[in-house]
């Protein structure tokens, strides 16, 4: 408070001018209470207002030209698209016990349409942890033994190659389908994927070539698309396990596909390619459905938080609502919807829009409540599936080789008559045709749009610029406070006479005096270097628990907690030193220790919203109040005022909140009610995290765990 | 007037004189030069199984040595005599192409494919009969000259980044061979054009009148090819002057569009087709200037073999009978002309049937009855066509934008087991391959890190490859060549080889404007130098040999090119030199303001002056001003003895009576709108 004061008299001796930027930050440091108190309120604000400041999606790459043709797709092509679903529906069809008889089926449609047909077939890669292999790239190398000959799956791939293109790009088509429990809705995205196919190997205009990939999805769908996209990329030449899988008589009964004799030629067992991946499409029809009408939903949430160019949901977008007259829907929290305090903060928005289209009527930035509230709900379902750092679909696998990828989910209204079923291939077909359409029109890569973005709704969205506002106010008082802190446990500590906390007071102090102090920070920084590294060793520990066999969920927590909690007690009696815990350096030590935990936590947010932005944002929503209120518990005792209780109270709240097992279960239980929550939900959900690769993990291990240690041991401090 | 007139006539008759001289002696050179320049047009057509069509021209023009006549011709095209010329070009192959050769469905073991299969875009090489250190100056002129010939951009093909140098791999193999390719080339008609220029009669007469453009470019594949060579130079004796050779080769799809209707039963009968349904036009006559005008059609040995004529086994006496029936009324085929004459091939080694061909004479037809020639399939028929010994692909491997490999795989067809079958008596039985790799620069190979795997099993280098010859590439100076010669075990299924990289950088003004569609790398170049493609046809009379025929019988290595590929590189945001000039401009600003500052004041002068102005004590505004002045100038002091009310109670103040102010001036809007 003492810096805004100003003295009226200047008639002293003169001092060091210092420099008006520096003057700045002194004087932010100052004030880092009010400054940390505004920013934090802002950034929360500024996160609430995102759905009020969200664009209106346009199509940015104008080579794009959705729409601009009208759709081929006829008749003809849905009944051949019938046709296909039929015979896979067919009982006779399924009569084969690994379902080679429907891969055969569709390869032999396939090849009668005159595409080059191949199998691929795959053994399932068990997703594993691997502790240094997360930010690598998806690698070849990995050499599996025991492969038994009953555990493969067949992906059937059939290309297109553009009558006059120079074979450069393609475009991918993915329908998942499992041969051996396929619902209805399966067979009935390969009917439409067929009528786009059919359709394509007519057309004139194709530039790219076009691959059609069904992905045996009895391993998961994502397991047969990555295991296709891994040969694809990275094909291993000196095969162990090829030559085993050959022995298995089953396999070789596939290739006896009777083709007809001009298809000879087309067909081969070899794997076949075409050139870089322009994007790639994955087509699924959903079975039940209680919508009231045909909806479209896009996912495109991929491995950490990447997204693909917008364009490419503009378009599908664009051509499913003005063309093909389908809802689009992408994923929301449900739970958010029917909150009232969101709809309220909704009406409050609005009306103080409507008030400032009053004022001045160039102001039109307001939205209704229910739409307000509707987009909360998809910003935050966006925000989610960005961070937990786990594809939403298929169309991950293809992010990870930097290709464009959706995954459009067709959920139609449910009826089995026949004219209903010719309507949603017509129109699902025609879909299909006009993005791919769109995407062959190409001549560069998808470059033009946002890829850092967040969805309010199919047709707004938030682009970097404006996200990126909100996380930059709450961690902008970390280094304000972290400094200030410092500068206070430096300047009031025993050597020092009074509160004042500039630098000048410093000066005229004992000079050895200073010379300890200003290296006390070290001692704090040693604890938060040692909570750091028992961060790294509670991330490692699920790779030994992991090896353990026959191990619950539960069991594999507890053991992981009680493992957690031996090493963090053998940590600190080996590595903190007793020395330093001279009764005069005692009494601010929790405040140097608060200053570097919040410059630690400060530069572990700014590394990971670089690397997953939405993690970053909810991490930073979680940790900052946290870390800026920490204060030990027996100071606000003692002190006994209202301000002191708010204060202990909320830390006690935040500290519970905080922990990430406790902010796990907040969430399942907010998400899906707290019935069923189980110790071991935990253990599975950070399984997941980590056999994704998912960078949340690391940054849970490693930021927000120690930051919560830290900030509790700040509260239950002994000044 | 007479007087006047005498010394014109004079004139005139020494003009006539000399013109008639001149006349007389060019005519001399004419009959001389009838006898070698000549031109000849055929045309090709070839069923493929998958339903398509070949279409192949072949037009060919020789010019006499330029010794005999000067710089006059009458037929072969002035241009290109004037080019061979100047840059003494020995050798040179230019082809435009757009579409892929599917080596797969129609084959790549005969001539055809062999030598007009071509990569997407230009390519273009030439050999030139110059010293060593010319042979640049040459080339780059030559592409300038060709760029404006052809309306194409062949002359970026004149920046030693895009060109390279082949040692040996390369067929004319000659130290003076320059190859460069620009596999992003659009072909169209504007190249068409230019090249129809070069013939006698262009295309309104002849078989070139079937050039349809809209029917041309329809296509599955299209390639325009101009290859000359010229002896005109060369120490040798043998003086043929230049042969310049044309060929346009298409693959149509007839009738495409009663396809869509058709159904799976009939599905498998191939399409039949006649001139005038898949060109739209019909040839009325030979150009004239045509030394031979003539249309074929071949079946090719798979074809044959499976249409069963009935009597294969004597076929050389059938051919030597010509018009035999047999041959052109199948049962499974009727042809709607006569042919004028039937050629079989002379026994192959690489194959147990032969191929026919069937001759059709343009010169028989005229305006009146247009030449038109049709095939009516009866019955369905199914074959393959010959297929290169190993099927050769490429592709990229890896992901990021830093680094990747590039892997050229090479499977065995059907065809190589039955030919190694037939050679496996001998003992040691290998297979030749030779790779010729182009890369740019900016795709930083590293050669040391060549794999090769046989069968799928990893080998040493050494024991798989005969011979090598590496020129690394050189930043932005010259493209990096790979040569290499691979022996394979005969009974190999599958073998691969692989080349890793790493992704260079580019300065801003070197990006292309469509920097995002990536980077084309050049089709490598895979070519088997054990097997010939060559198909000798038993021909009676040698001396009226058709220029086609006498190419097929030459014996040229098997070629392929494998598929060109798209790397993409980084790219920056092109909206980035705007930034850094404007960052540039505020740290200068910036800077030069705070030197100018320094420089300027004077200190003891203004603390005077502050000391003045705190004695005069101001109104409040004033004060506040100075104060904030003060406080922008880092001039503020510790506030020890001040009372701190007065200042606060003056922001508070302030701050209220603004608030006031615009809260007024809003509820004012408020309430008149």
């Amino acid at each position: 408070m003492a810096e805004t004061k100003e003295k009226s008299l200047s008639d002293e001796k003169p001092k060091p001018r210092v420099r008006p930027i520096v003057r700045l930050g002194i004087f932010f440091i100052s004030h880092s209470f009010l400054v940390s108190v505004v920013c934090c309120t802002a950034g929360v604000l500024a996160l609430f207002l995102l759905p009020v400041l969200a664009k209106n999606t346009y199509i940015s790459e104008n080579a794009l030209m959705p729409g601009s043709a009208s759709p081929m797709l006829s008749n003809q092509h849905v009944s051949d698209g019938n046709r296909l679903v039929k015979d896979l529906t067919n009982p006779n069809s399924k009569s084969s016990e690994t379902g080679i008889e429907s891969h055969k089926i569709i390869a032999q449609y396939m090849l009668d349409l005159g595409a080059e047909v191949s199998f691929h077939k795959f053994h399932p890669q068990m997703n594993q942890f691997h502790p240094l292999h997360f930010f690598s790239s998806p690698d070849s190398g990995k050499i599996q033994e025991n492969y038994s000959c009953s555990s493969y799956g067949i992906n059937t791939v059939g290309i297109i190659r553009a009558p006059r293109g120079d074979g450069k790009e393609a475009i991918v088509l993915v329908t998942p389908y499992n041969a051996l429990k396929s619902g209805f809705g399966e067979a009935l995205s390969l009917g439409i994927a067929y009528s786009v196919f059919s359709l394509l190997t007519q057309v004139t205009w194709l530039a790219k070539d076009i691959i059609w990939l069904v992905a045996d999805s009895q391993y998961g769908e994502y397991a047969a698309v990555a295991a296709w996209l891994r040969e694809y990329q990275t094909p291993k030449f000196s095969s162990l396990s090829t030559p085993n899988a050959e022995m298995c008589p089953d396999v070789n009964n596939l290739f006896e596909l009777k083709g007809h004799s001009i298809s000879g030629s087309k067909f081969s067992n070899s794997f076949r390619r075409a050139g870089t991946m322009a994007a790639a499409l994955v087509l699924k029809v959903r079975d039940q459905n209680e919508q009231f009408e045909d909806t479209i939903s896009i996912y495109a949430e991929a491995s950490n938080g990447q997204m693909p160019n917008l364009d490419l949901i503009n378009v599908v977008n664009y051509l499913a609502v003005h063309r093909q007259g389908l809802r689009v829907n992408v994923e929301k929290l449900w739970s958010l919807l029917n909150s009232s305090w969101l709809k309220t903060l909704g009406e409050i928005f609005e009306s103080l829009a409507k008030v400032a289209k009053i004022l001045y009527p160039k102001w039109k930035f307001g939205i209704t409540a229910t739409e307000y509230v509707e987009g909360t709900a998809t910003l935050a379902s966006s925000l989610y599936y960005q961070a937990l750092g786990v594809p939403t679909g298929p169309h991950g696998a293809f992010r990870d080789y930097q290709v464009d990828a959706i995954t459009l989910e067709i959920s139609p209204k449910f009826s089995l008559d026949k004219v209903w079923r010719n309507d949603i291939l017509l129109r699902g077909g025609r879909l299909i045709e006009g993005v791919i359409r769109s995407v062959n029109n190409l001549l560069e890569k998808f470059h033009q749009s946002f890829f850092l973005y967040l969805l309010t709704s199919p047709s707004k969205f938030v682009s970097v610029g404006v996200y990126m506002i909100a996380f930059a106010l709450l961690i902008a008082p970390l280094p304000m406070v972290a400094a200030s802190l410092y500068v206070a446990a430096n300047s009031s500590s025993n050597c020092s006479k009074g509160d004042s906390s500039t630098p000048s007071a410093i000066t005229d102090t004992d000079e050895n005096c200073i010379a300890i102090r200003s290296w006390r920070w070290l001692n704090s920084a040693k604890l938060v270097f040692i909570v750091h590294l028992w961060g790294a060793i509670v991330s490692l520990l699920p790779y030994f628990i992991s090896q353990i066999p026959d191990c619950s969920p539960t069991t594999s927590f507890m053991i992981w907690v009680l493992l957690s909690i031996l090493s963090l007690l053998t940590l600190n009696s080996v590595l903190a030193s007793p020395l330093a815990c001279a009764k005069a350096t005692q009494e601010k030590e929790w405040a140097l220790v608060k200053s570097v935990t919040i410059s630690s936590v400060f530069i572990g947010l700014g590394l990971m919203s670089v690397i997953n932005f939405a993690t970053a944002e909810i991490g930073a929503l979680l940790m900052v109040p946290m870390c800026l209120l920490a204060r030990p518990l027996k100071l606000d005792v003692r002190a006994g005022t209202l301000r002191s209780f708010c204060r202990m109270i909320c830390n006690l709240v935040l500290g519970h909140i905080a922990f990430p097992p406790a902010a796990f279960f907040l969430l399942k239980g907010m998400l899906d009610g707290f019935g069923n929550a189980n110790v071991g939900d935990f253990w599975m959900w950070v399984e997941s995290l980590w056999a994704w690769n998912s960078a949340t993990y690391l940054f849970i291990g490693m930021v927000q765990l120690p930051c919560w240690v830290l900030c509790v041991s700040i509260l239950f401090h002994t000044c | 007037m007479v007087l006047l007139q005498r010394p014109h006539i004079l004139l005139l008759l020494i003009g006539t004189h000399q013109f008639l001289q001149c006349w007389i002696a060019f005519g001399s050179v004419n009959e001389e030069g009838q006898k070698q320049e000549e031109f000849s047009e055929e045309l090709l057509l070839k069923p493929f199984p998958d339903h398509k069509l070949l279409a192949h021209f072949h037009f060919q023009s020789s010019a006499t040595p330029s010794t005999s006549n000067g710089c006059h011709h009458h037929l072969f095209p002035k241009a290109i005599s004037q080019l061979v010329q100047k840059f003494r070009v020995k050798e040179m192959e230019l082809s435009f192409t757009q579409g892929r050769w599917n080596y797969e469905s129609w084959g790549g073991f005969d001539p055809i494919s062999s030598s007009n299969a071509k990569p997407p875009g230009v390519e273009l090489w030439a050999v030139f009969d110059v010293p060593q250190h010319h042979i640049d100056a040459s080339w780059k002129n030559l592409t300038h000259t060709l760029s404006g010939l052809f309306c194409a951009s062949i002359n970026f093909l004149e920046s030693t980044a895009t060109y390279s140098t082949p040692e040996w791999s390369f067929p004319p193999a000659s130290g003076n061979v320059r190859y460069g390719t620009l596999p992003c080339e659009a072909v169209c008609t504007e190249n068409l054009t230019p090249w129809l220029k070069l013939l006698p009669c262009r295309d309104k007469a002849g078989i070139a009148l079937l050039l349809d453009r809209p029917s041309l470019y329809r296509g599955f594949y299209h390639s325009q090819r101009l290859h000359l060579t010229s002896t005109e130079s060369s120490s040798e004796g043998i003086d043929s002057g230049i042969i310049l050779e044309q060929t346009l080769t298409v693959v149509l799809q007839p009738n495409s569009e009663r396809a869509i209707e058709v159904h799976a039963s009939e599905k498998h009968i191939q399409p039949s087709w006649s001139l005038s349904s898949i060109f739209g036009k019909q040839v009325s006559g030979r150009c004239v200037l045509a030394k031979s005008s003539s249309v074929y059609l071949l079946l090719d040995r798979g074809l044959v073999a499976e249409l069963k004529f009935p009597n294969k086994e004597n076929g050389k006496s059938a051919a030597n009978g010509l018009t035999s029936e047999n041959f052109w009324s199948n049962p499974s085929f009727e042809l709607s002309a006569n042919p004028d004459r039937i050629f079989l091939e002379e026994s192959s080694s690489h194959s147990k049937s032969l191929s026919i061909l069937y001759m059709f004479q343009v010169e028989k037809y005229s305006e009146s009855e247009p030449f038109d020639i049709g095939l009516m399939w009866k019955v369905p028929v199914a074959w393959l066509c010959q297929q290169t010994p190993l099927h050769a692909s490429r592709f990229f491997m890896g992901n990021g934008n830093e680094r990747g490999a590039i892997a050229i795989s090479l499977k065995s067809t059907q065809f190589t087991e039955g030919f190694m079958s037939a050679n496996s008596k001998d003992g040691s039985c290998e297979l030749r391959v030779e790779v010729f790799q182009v890369v740019p620069w900016y795709v930083k190979v590293y050669f040391h890190s060549l794999r090769v795997f046989v069968d799928q099993q990893p080998r040493a280098v050494s024991d798989i490859i005969e011979k090598i010859h590496v020129s690394p590439s050189k930043d932005k100076m010259s493209p990096g060549v790979m040569e290499v010669v691979l022996k394979l075990p005969c009974r190999v299924n599958t073998a691969a080889l692989t080349v890793e990289f790493d992704k260079g950088f580019l300065r801003i003004d070197e990006y292309p404007p469509d920097a995002n569609q990536g980077f084309d790398i050049p089709s490598a170049i895979i070519s088997f130098p054990n097997f010939h493609a060559s198909m000798v046809f038993l021909e009676d009379d040698s001396l009226n040999k058709s220029p086609l025929l006498s190419k097929f019988q030459e014996k040229c290595p098997v070629m392929s090119y494998t598929e060109v590929l798209l790397v993409p590189l980084t790219t920056p945001d092109f909206s980035m030199p705007y930034n850094v000039i404007t960052i540039t401009c505020t740290v200068f600003a910036l800077y030069f303001g705070s030197l100018l500052n320094v420089l300027q004041r004077r200190v003891a002068e203004e603390e005077r002056f502050l000391k003045a102005k705190a004695a005069k004590k101001t109104g409040r505004l004033p004060l506040l001003l100075s104060k904030l002045s003060a406080k922008l100038r880092g001039r503020r002091r510790e506030p020890l003895h001040s009372p701190p009310s007065s200042s606060s109670f003056i922001n508070s103040k302030l701050v209220l009576k603004v608030i006031l102010v615009a809260g007024l001036a809003l509820g004012w809007q408020y309430v008149f709108s």
